[in-house]
């Protein structure tokens, strides 16, 4: 610490000039950035800006093409992460890189382990990892497995990990988006600590209350450059927005409600076994079935999960990520087995494959459109066809119809505003919002009854963003039903007309979306609110 | 330039390259064998003194290219969506054993029986590769491993059937055991034809193998299905991303049973060139290690019938030489070391030339892109 007081006077870390170009795009232009020793200093851009690219320059993991990097004072070049970390620099990633079936303190070691006569040398590690726990108020319990951790403790893991290190200055990358409200304000609680132990944290964000809540000081960037360096205490949220997007901003609010009184998706008891599907007994029904599975103190990945969705209704599931969401989009998709029924317009299509399911009128907006929405080494028009090919304009008979796809695609690309080269051009090609308007565009084309969402605007920059929510709003108003999952709150909140609540596979509470903050939404989410039916 | 013909134009470059590098390598192993290269490359292109010596030479090489080229077709079917079927060996001499057997038991009209017994080499085909697919499918059971393990007893069971229940009746002073010999309305016809239109003289032995024109049919009817129909659509969206294509209603299991089964059925035909258009009947002396052949093959034709073509004459040319490499001393394994080295590095270049290709998309994008939106970053 002492060390700290005497280099005061030097920056902990600062940016000059610092360009990073990609073929044919700029991703960094003359990034200025002084960050000052014993603070925490927000980057705040939208997605897209160019912060990650900034922070994988700063951490070694790329090389700037102009710029100098000073680290308290000096001058630094660094080819990998090493390098970085030698000059007490450490990354905590916004995707956790941790071995779950290693103990904390061996996730905390790897790589950098102490040695006794060769051996791992636990009783020193745990000696210097509580020491260090302690001193910075990160509680933890060294021999617990990672993979029975939740989202916050995991976090703390991996600042552990990066302090284990001899880090100084500390860089999270969008350490809040994968936390509920109760756990980011631990997390704040953990960085001050940080801070006054004399640390420097260089915290990137797009969710600016958090900024102003945590930021000593707040550099904004976009389009790949820094555009203002601002202090928390003399700028609003408002304009900080503004500074970031550089225009006006958009809200996910709903206008007036649409909801009519057909109902168009019925989901009725559907449960999924944690260790795969075995089929009802005979003589039995599904219910008893399931109260078996339950006292026998099963595991269930989806507990008799039931809703209805009405035409022109969005129904929101809040929770954290891992509750169930995911299986409840494979169950309703035909892409995994389950107990219970699915209807959709009076169709019972519990027995139906994902290929009929998906002509009988769902629409799908996965969770990950790199792995199930995209080809991404094949052209849009050819993208366009997935799917879709067993339904006109892409199919005639046997044949793919190359010419009606194209034109399909075309107007997709009008109306959706996807910013292409053509119809030809590879998905790869497509920045992250372009290829998710691409696929909103697509499964609207098939005249849905009911959509999935899946954090549909995951990943996506600010304008992609509002299009998409305007492309939800309108088929909504047109009388599509609509299952949202998202884990951005605000969408969730804006958007929906109904919200559930999914806690380890159930549905634990509704709410009504216009009268819920997102804290009490992240009690429910964590288990910490019990209480069930609230409106 | 278009992007397609940019990554055609690209491709060739790197395939050649490739070829270049693998002469090299070739060279400094010819000449660790003692070898003069200059002899070696000499007798590749050495066809013979004679017209009669050159037509033979062509013909040699065309007709080693036929099954190669049906075997890459086989192959690439099941690679299309990464499915390794490593079983077109077993089940191409399967498929010849029981059509050859099948073929010799009846005569009909000669275009009764020929596409009789073609039908009979794709079931038998067909079926054999249908047997790692339903346990792919329902077990789980990885392909690579049951077809390499299908292909031993594929060879040895068509060894038994020749030598038992399917041998015919030895010719005096004959040491093969064969199956026996088809009628002649099972006979393809030759394509001596067109020597001797350009007035050259007909080569010697079975001629130009007239299956050739069934495998060029062969060949388009593939490419048609893998690349206008919904089956090769869904195909290729399995092989380029299996959870997207699961997600988008495609049913993995019947993909990968109509996958193998295509695979098999065609690995079929790579026996028949030989038993239809010259020797007439199956014996041990039959051609083995086109299936193992046809996997290189398919590699380097990039799965795509044309490129499957080209390779398959590629493998035909060098073949050919096995003559004149041992008139010019130097040992014929010099062409495997080169199929070898060939395959190797055009592997290396496909990869290197299709990031390029992919580079240069993104790039292409980007720029066209920045021209139309404007860009409110001050220089």
């Amino acid at each position: 610490m002492n060390a700290d007081t005497v280099a005061a006077v030097q920056p902990a870390v600062e940016l000059e000039g610092i360009t990073k170009r990609f073929p044919g795009v700029v991703a960094n232009h003359d990034i200025r950035i002084t960050v000052e020793p014993g603070t925490v200093h927000a980057i705040v851009g939208e997605n897209g800006a160019g912060k990650s690219t900034l922070m994988k320059i700063l951490y070694g993991m790329q090389k700037p093409d102009e710029g100098t990097i000073k680290v308290n004072g000096e001058e630094v070049a660094f080819r990998t992460p090493s390098d970085a970390i030698a000059s007490g620099i450490g990354m905590v990633h916004q995707h956790f890189m941790l071995a779950d079936n290693f103990t904390v303190l061996e996730n905390i070691v790897l790589g950098a382990e102490p040695k006794k006569v060769g051996m791992l040398d636990a009783a020193g590690a745990r000696a210097r990892i509580t020491e260090l726990a302690a001193r910075h108020g990160l509680r933890v319990d060294p021999d617990r497995l990672v993979e029975d951790l939740g989202v916050g403790d995991r976090q703390r893991v991996e600042i552990l990990k990066v302090l284990y290190r001899g880090a100084r200055i500390l860089i999270l990358d969008e350490p809040t988006a994968v936390l509920v409200p109760q756990e980011v304000d631990e997390l704040f609680d953990n960085l001050r600590e940080l801070k006054a132990e004399g640390l420097t944290v260089i915290f990137i964000s797009h969710k600016l209350d958090e900024v102003l809540n945590i930021a000593d000081a707040i550099t904004v960037i976009r389009r790949g450059t820094t555009v203002a360096s601002v202090d928390p205490g003399q700028v609003t949220a408002r304009q900080l927005a503004e500074l970031m997007v550089g225009s006006e901003l958009p809200t996910p609010e709903t206008r007036e409600s649409t909801v009519t009184e057909d109902v168009a998706l019925t989901v009725s008891g559907l449960t999924m076994e944690a260790d795969g599907f075995r089929p009802v007994p005979k003589g039995t029904s599904v219910a008893l079935y399931v109260e078996k599975l339950r006292e026998e103190g099963r595991r269930l990945l989806l507990d008799d999960v039931s809703f209805e969705i009405r035409k022109g209704e969005i129904l929101g599931i809040a929770g954290v990520e891992g509750n169930g969401q995911s299986e409840l989009i494979e169950a309703i998709m035909g892409l995994r087995p389950v107990h219970g029924d699915i209807t959709l317009d009076g169709a019972d299509l519990s027995a139906w494959s994902t290929l009929k399911r998906r002509e009988s009128g769902i629409g799908y907006i996965p969770e990950d459109r790199h792995r199930q929405g995209l080809l991404l080494e094949a052209s849009l028009w050819e993208n366009r066809v997935l799917g879709h090919q067993t339904r006109p304009p892409a199919r005639s008979g046997i044949w793919i119809n190359r010419r009606a796809s194209r034109a399909d695609t075309e107007r997709i690309i009008k109306d959706y505003d996807v910013r292409t080269p053509g119809v030809d051009t590879l998905a790869l090609a497509l920045s992250g919002g372009n290829q998710q308007k691409l696929i909103v565009g697509r499964e609207m084309s098939g005249e849905p009854k009911f959509l999935i969402a899946a954090h549909p605007t995951r990943g996506v920059d600010v304008g992609a963003q509002a299009a998409i929510w305007d492309h939800l709003r309108h088929a909504r108003a047109a009388g599509l039903a609509v299952l949202l999952i998202s884990a951005d709150l605000d969408e969730l909140i804006g958007l929906s007309d109904t919200l559930r609540v999914i806690y380890r596979g159930r549905l634990v509470a509704r709410l009504d979306p216009s009268d819920v903050t997102p804290e009490r939404l992240g009690g429910y989410m964590t288990g910490a609110i019990t209480s069930t039916e609230e409106t | 330039m278009p992007a397609g013909l940019y990554r055609a134009l690209l491709t060739i470059a790197g395939a050649i390259a490739a070829i270049i590098l693998a002469i090299v390598i070739s060279s400094v192993a010819i000449s660790a064998a003692g070898a003069s290269p200059e002899a070696a490359f000499a007798a590749f292109f050495d066809f013979g003194e004679t017209e009669r010596a050159v037509v033979n030479g062509i013909v040699t090489m065309l007709n080693r290219a036929v099954p190669l080229f049906i075997a890459g077709l086989a192959v690439a079917v099941g690679f299309r969506m990464n499915l390794f079927n490593i079983g077109v060996e077993g089940q191409y001499r399967i498929a010849a054993v029981c059509a050859a057997y099948v073929g010799s038991t009846f005569a009909a009209p000669a275009w009764i029986q020929i596409p009789m017994i073609m039908v009979v080499a794709m079931a038998v085909g067909g079926f054999y590769a249908l047997i790692p697919a339903v346990m792919k499918v329902t077990r789980g059971v990885n392909e690579v491993i049951s077809t390499i393990m299908l292909n031993y007893i594929a060879i040895n069971l068509a060894a038994f059937l020749v030598r038992g229940p399917f041998t015919g009746e030895r010719a005096k002073g004959v040491l093969t055991t064969t199956t026996p010999t088809l009628p002649q309305s099972a006979w393809f016809p030759n394509l001596n034809v067109v020597f001797e239109m350009f007035g050259l003289p007909a080569p010697r032995g079975g001629g130009l193998w007239g299956f050739l024109l069934v495998a060029i049919v062969l060949g388009v009817v593939l490419w048609v299905v893998l690349e206008r129909t919904r089956f090769g659509f869904d195909v290729k969206a399995s092989g380029l991303n299996a959870s997207a294509a699961l997600a988008s209603g495609v049913n993995p299991k019947k993909m990968v049973i109509s996958a193998m089964v295509l695979s098999g059925a065609i690995a079929g035909l790579i026996g028949m060139p030989e038993i239809l258009g010259d020797k007439h009947s199956f014996g041990s002396n039959f051609t083995p290690g086109l299936g193992f052949l046809g996997i290189a093959v398919a590699l380097l034709g990039r799965n795509k019938p044309g490129g499957i073509a080209v390779a398959a004459l590629l493998f035909g040319f060098l073949d050919r030489a096995q003559g004149p490499l041992q008139f010019a001393n130097v040992p014929p394994s010099v062409i495997m070391i080169m199929q070898g080295t060939i395959v190797l590095l055009v592997v290396i270049a496909n990869e290197i030339t299709s990031r390029i290709a992919l580079r240069r998309e993104e790039r292409r994008a980007a720029q066209q892109l920045g021209r139309n939106t404007p860009v409110e970053v001050a220089a």
